[in-house]
């Protein structure tokens, strides 16, 4: 019991390290809160979801943003706008704010700040993506235990 | 006048013409008769006469003797008619040969004149023969032919070089016949009187004899060849004014010649002065009307400048308005994300382990946070108060838990001014009404921050009544429910003191206890009717609310009182300068409170206070709906205290029946007593019959009431009580106060007091949360999220929903939120996927539609699916009426937008697309809740 009394502290403790250090929002507990026994992996499900959608909306971009002269930066924006909507939906509050700055180098049509904010999104991208599996490892390590996930408030 | 100049000038010169052609005329012909008179002379006196009585002699003394009678004649002479034949005798009587002009012997001739007489002027030309000089030889001849004076061409005379003529007379030997033939004068002719006229000096003379002779320029002309005039006086290059002339005929006596006079002016005539002001006033007034138009196109060139300019700052202004609201939009968007942050936190602490007075920390913190981003929301909707497209939501909400709110937004503030800030709403109003609570919200804050921004002292009271029991009741029972505080009150201060809130006096007495104790009454005694009250209030729709919000604050100066609703305007410029703010809020309340049907109204006296007042129609709330329906906002009131017994001990009745009334919102039995002594004397502390008595399980003690000495008694009272036996618990005592200092603090807690002094204003969820920690109850958190989630889950239960967005992890979270109240979501990945499972007939019950997509945005494919709807519509309307009305009226199936924006223009939008509302993405609860109650009825709980 007392093993899994130090886990539960630990995930709630790393969860809150998390929000506090804005990788996650209020949408992600709201996320936390939507999973219950008859979807019990929605978290898992849609952080994948959104990791994948992620890489193909990075990669895009990169392609996009590789050429030298006459970057489709309508095509940028829109791969943008797609990133930006996935992490405010996930609640990851960091890749969104980086989305924003993103946009508005897009429409001054500045390559130089793009390419800098996708390496940011880029950054931000797998820091939060080794947090969060973090994460899914001290559930999954609860739930190994035979407890349960606290549910954050 | 320059023409009438003319003809004046005209006709003075034609006049002196004439003047001067009659007397050289007159003059002329006088000297011509006088001639005449010297031929008849001769020949009476050198013809007739035999021997000849005149001789050179005679006849040059007589000529110069009457040479006065012809001032115009140089001299004159006789020539004798002498043929060739007689030239021999003729030479040798005389004495001299006959000469030419020349002075020359002269030639063989036919005939001869030599002049045998002269006057002395002209003794000169004697011998000389006048026919051998053309002029006189022409004149000889034409004389004798016509027997009358003719005139020669004027030439130069002899000696002086004068022009002249000469006039020649025929002297006959015999007396001619009565007609004479030319043959016959000729025949009879003797000889030829002439003489020269110097016309010049005759002229001259004559001129100098006459006025104005220096302005008229005078020449006299021989006409008789009209193709070449002969000037006869006069110079030829003398200039006069050549365009003004005159002529006057003279007729000298020979018909042969014609004569003339030309006058003219010696100076052109002078510009008339009429003429000239004429001219230089047109001029003047050319140059003016030249002025003024020059003028009037620089103004319309100005004008049309100005317009321009206007024009473009116009434009600018209009596009400052638009970055303005964008900025707004923008401002209030990035204020919410680090709003949300600040939130979440204290949401996180809240849930730690914190002390009440921490836990009241943190809530007020997130009460706050939360009017923050109402009140962002405000500032946008500011501007469409003043556009006038304000509209009101209806939505069941909880009064009181709102008035709550506001004041713990500010209890900071008041509790640092030591203001009292109070609440009290009457048993009557419902629990939940229908309204506008953002709005509402809005007007009691702005009420009460200004009171509290003005106020240094006393108190601030929100009391919100129905509005048809303001008026005190006539025929309220006198009996006093409430031990009669009214005398106690006056006993216990010893001094006089309003029956206030906080003893002060108001400015509007309808809150001091005398009529508030009426309506409490009033109410109590109804209280038992009220079932039947209720009934019967609810069979009108709307209910009325009368709010007053009573300060004891510097009160409006009475010049500034009649404008306090207008925007912009503080009762003076200095209210700014010491209080802050813009002046806006009042007006705005304003505009608010007419919007909710009602009206605002204010009594306000200087150095006393104010009273704000106004009345407020809200809708009744369903009794079934509002029991399932706990509003998002409501603070879930623990029920943890139902039953709980407490004496309030408070020396102000007013401020007693705020404390009960919050005590009675969680279900606690209150009795208030006036002293400290009388609550021992209710507990039955001293009295033997205790089974009568109450036993408080808590006693509230108002701080004033416990400092007016009498703090001992009870507390060792009670003691005392205990230990007899007489009580079986003790009750808790709990201190009321404004503001406390550690010291008093201590000695309360030495005194017996609880550890948690409940700090006012009172909220009834601050004592309940006080009374947990007093009491140890600890209610179980969860209790109140599950209902709400239940109302949503019951609204959405079994319902199938189709979620429309192009991005993938959105479409899973926002179908996973909706599985999770029960509803069948299906999901569709562009606005055709949507367009084409919407095809009707279909069986879905709401959409969910994102706005931003690729291809076909969320607008254009709810324009086509109204398009498609409203086809279908008609088909079934058309075909088969009865039918068809009868299951399902019209395809309309409501879409709802999913957008992150939250600006109102984006709402607008919807509404104009065909929509029916919008939930801002990520999904929240409370947001969600509002946009879904609009279509779907409540379902009770137990259907799903």
């Amino acid at each position: 019991m007392d093993v899994v009394n130090q886990l539960q502290r630990q995930f709630l403790d790393y969860s809150a390290s998390l929000h506090r250090e804005g990788f996650l929002d209020d949408q992600f507990t709201q996320l936390q809160k939507l999973q219950d026994e008859n979807s019990p992996d929605f978290v898992v499900e849609v952080a994948s979801l959104f990791f994948e959608d992620c890489e193909k909306l990075i990669n895009n971009m990169a392609r996009a943003l590789e050429q030298q002269q006459g970057v489709d930066f309508k095509q940028v924006d829109a791969s943008v706008h797609q990133l930006k909507g996935s992490s405010s939906s996930i609640g990851a509050m960091r890749v969104k704010n980086v989305c924003i700055a993103f946009r508005s180098f897009c429409e001054a049509q500045n390559r130089e700040g793009c390419l800098r904010c996708l390496q940011q999104v880029t950054q931000e991208y797998s820091l939060l993506k080794n947090k969060l599996q973090t994460l899914f490892r001290l559930e999954q390590q609860i739930l190994a235990a035979g407890g349960s996930v606290p549910t954050i408030e | 006048m320059d023409a009438d100049n003319k003809v004046r000038r005209k006709e003075v010169l034609s006049s002196m013409c004439d003047e001067r052609a009659r007397m050289l005329q007159d003059q002329f012909s006088v000297s011509v008769n006088h001639v005449h008179a010297l031929a008849i002379l001769i020949s009476t006196f050198h013809y007739y006469k035999n021997p000849s009585a005149i001789d050179q002699e005679t006849f040059a003394e007589y000529t110069a003797r009457t040479a006065f009678e012809r001032p115009l004649l140089s001299g004159v002479a006789y020539a004798e008619r002498v043929v060739h034949s007689e030239r021999e005798e003729f030479e040798r009587q005389h004495g001299w040969t006959i000469k030419t002009m020349q002075r020359e012997p002269s030639p063989v001739r036919d005939e001869y004149a030599p002049v045998i007489l002269s006057q002395e002027t002209v003794s000169y030309i004697e011998s000389l023969d006048m026919m051998s000089g053309e002029e006189d030889r022409e004149n000889i001849l034409r004389a004798r032919a016509t027997g009358k004076a003719v005139l020669t061409n004027p030439f130069r005379l002899l000696g002086s070089h004068h022009l002249g003529v000469v006039l020649t007379f025929p002297v006959y030997k015999s007396k001619l016949p009565t007609r004479p033939t030319v043959e016959e004068r000729i025949e009879a002719t003797a000889g030829y009187l002439g003489g020269a006229f110097d016309v010049e000096s005759l002229v001259e003379n004559l001129l100098g004899q006459l006025a104005g002779n220096q302005a008229i320029l005078v020449h006299v002309y021989d006409i008789t060849n009209s193709s070449d005039h002969l000037i006869m006086y006069g110079h030829q290059d003398e200039d006069g004014d050549l365009a003004l002339l005159y002529e006057s005929k003279l007729d000298f006596g020979d018909p042969f010649r014609k004569h003339t006079m030309i006058c003219r002016y010696h100076q052109k005539a002078p510009t008339s002065w009429t003429a000239l002001t004429t001219a230089f006033l047109f001029f003047v007034i050319c140059l003016l009307v030249g002025y003024i138009l020059y003028g009037a196109a620089i103004h319309i060139v100005k004008v049309e400048d100005d317009f321009h300019e206007m024009q473009e700052l116009k434009v600018r202004a209009e596009a400052a308005d638009v970055a303005k609201s964008q900025f707004l939009a923008t401002v209030s968007h990035e204020i919410r994300t680090p709003m949300n942050g600040i939130l979440g936190m204290l949401a996180l602490l809240l849930d730690t382990d914190l002390s009440s007075t921490q836990r009241d920390y943190a809530q007020t913190a997130q009460v706050c946070g939360k009017a923050l981003i109402t009140l962002i929301n405000e500032v946008l909707d500011r501007a469409k108060i003043e556009a006038g497209k304000l509209e009101m939501e209806t939505v069941p909400f909880d009064l009181r838990s709102i008035l709550d709110d506001v004041l713990s937004l500010f209890s900071e503030k008041s509790r640092n001014k030591g203001v009292e800030l109070a609440v009290f709403v009457s048993d009557k109003v419902p629990e939940m009404v229908m309204g506008d609570p953002g709005r509402f919200r809005q007007i009691i804050t702005n009420l009460v921050g200004n009171s509290v921004k003005f106020t240094e002292r006393g108190h601030i009271f929100v009391k919100v009544h129905l509005a048809e029991n303001t008026k005190p009741v006539a025929d309220t029972k006198a009996e006093n429910c409430l031990n009669g505080g009214s005398d106690d009150s006056v006993l216990l201060s010893g001094a006089h003191q309003f029956k206030t809130l906080s003893g002060y006096e108001a400015a509007d007495e309808r809150n001091s206890w005398d009529s508030f104790k009426n309506l409490v009454s009033y109410e109590e005694s109804r209280y038992d009717a009220s079932i039947n009250m209720t009934v019967a209030g609810e069979t009108s729709q709307s209910v009325s609310l009368m709010v007053s919000v009573e300060d004891t604050g510097i009160g409006i100066p009475l010049i500034a009182q009649d404008r306090v609703f207008m925007p912009f305007m503080q009762a003076d410029s200095s209210t700014s300068r010491n209080y802050g703010g813009t002046g806006i809020g009042l007006s705005i309340t304003k505009c608010l409170v007419e919007l909710m049907g009602g009206h605002i109204s204010f009594v306000s006296r200087p150095q006393v206070g104010s009273t704000f007042s106004f009345t407020a129609d809200f809708g009744r709330c369903k009794k079934a709906s509002f029991n399932e329906t706990k509003k998002p906002n409501t603070e879930d009131l623990p029920s943890s205290f139902r039953g709980l017994k407490a004496m309030v001990v408070d020396g102000k009745p007013v401020r007693a029946s705020v404390t009960r009334y919050h005590l009675k919102r969680l279900g606690m039995l209150a009795e208030v007593a006036s002293s400290v002594k009388r609550a021992v004397s209710a507990c039955g502390i001293n009295g033997s019959s205790c089974g009568s008595k109450i036993q408080p399980d808590i006693i509230l003690v108002e701080k004033d009431s416990w400092l007016s000495g009498e703090d001992g008694d009870l507390s060792l009272l009670m003691l005392d009580r205990k230990q007899n036996g007489h009580m079986f618990k003790l009750p808790k005592m709990i201190l009321l106060a404004t503001n406390i200092t550690n010291a008093e603090l201590e000695k309360a807690k030495a005194a017996g007091f609880a550890d948690t002094t409940i700090m006012k204003p009172m909220r009834a969820s601050m004592v309940a949360a006080c009374l947990q920690q007093v009491l140890g109850i600890w209610k179980k958190r969860q209790a109140g999220k599950d209902t709400q989630n239940g109302s949503l889950r019951s609204l959405l239960c079994g319902k199938k929903i189709l979620v429309v967005d192009d991005n993938m992890v959105n479409r899973r979270v926002a179908a996973g939120a909706l599985k999770k109240f029960g509803a069948a979501v299906e999901c569709a990945e562009s606005g055709k996927a949507a367009l084409k499972l919407l095809q009707i007939p279909h069986s879905f019950d709401a959409c969910f539609m994102d706005i931003q997509m690729p291809e076909m945005d969320g607008f254009e494919a709810t324009r086509r699916l109204r398009m498609m709807e409203s086809q279908a519509n008609e088909q079934m309307n058309g075909g088969d009426t009865d039918e068809g009305l009868a299951q399902k009226s019209e395809w309309h199936v409501p879409i709802l937008a999913m957008t992150a924006d939250v600006i109102h223009a984006t709402y607008d939008k919807c509404l104009k697309c065909g929509m029916d509302g919008y939930v801002s993405k990520p999904f929240e609860e409370e947001n969600l809740y509002q946009a879904v109650a609009k279509f779907f009825k409540v379902k009770p709980i137990s259907d799903s």
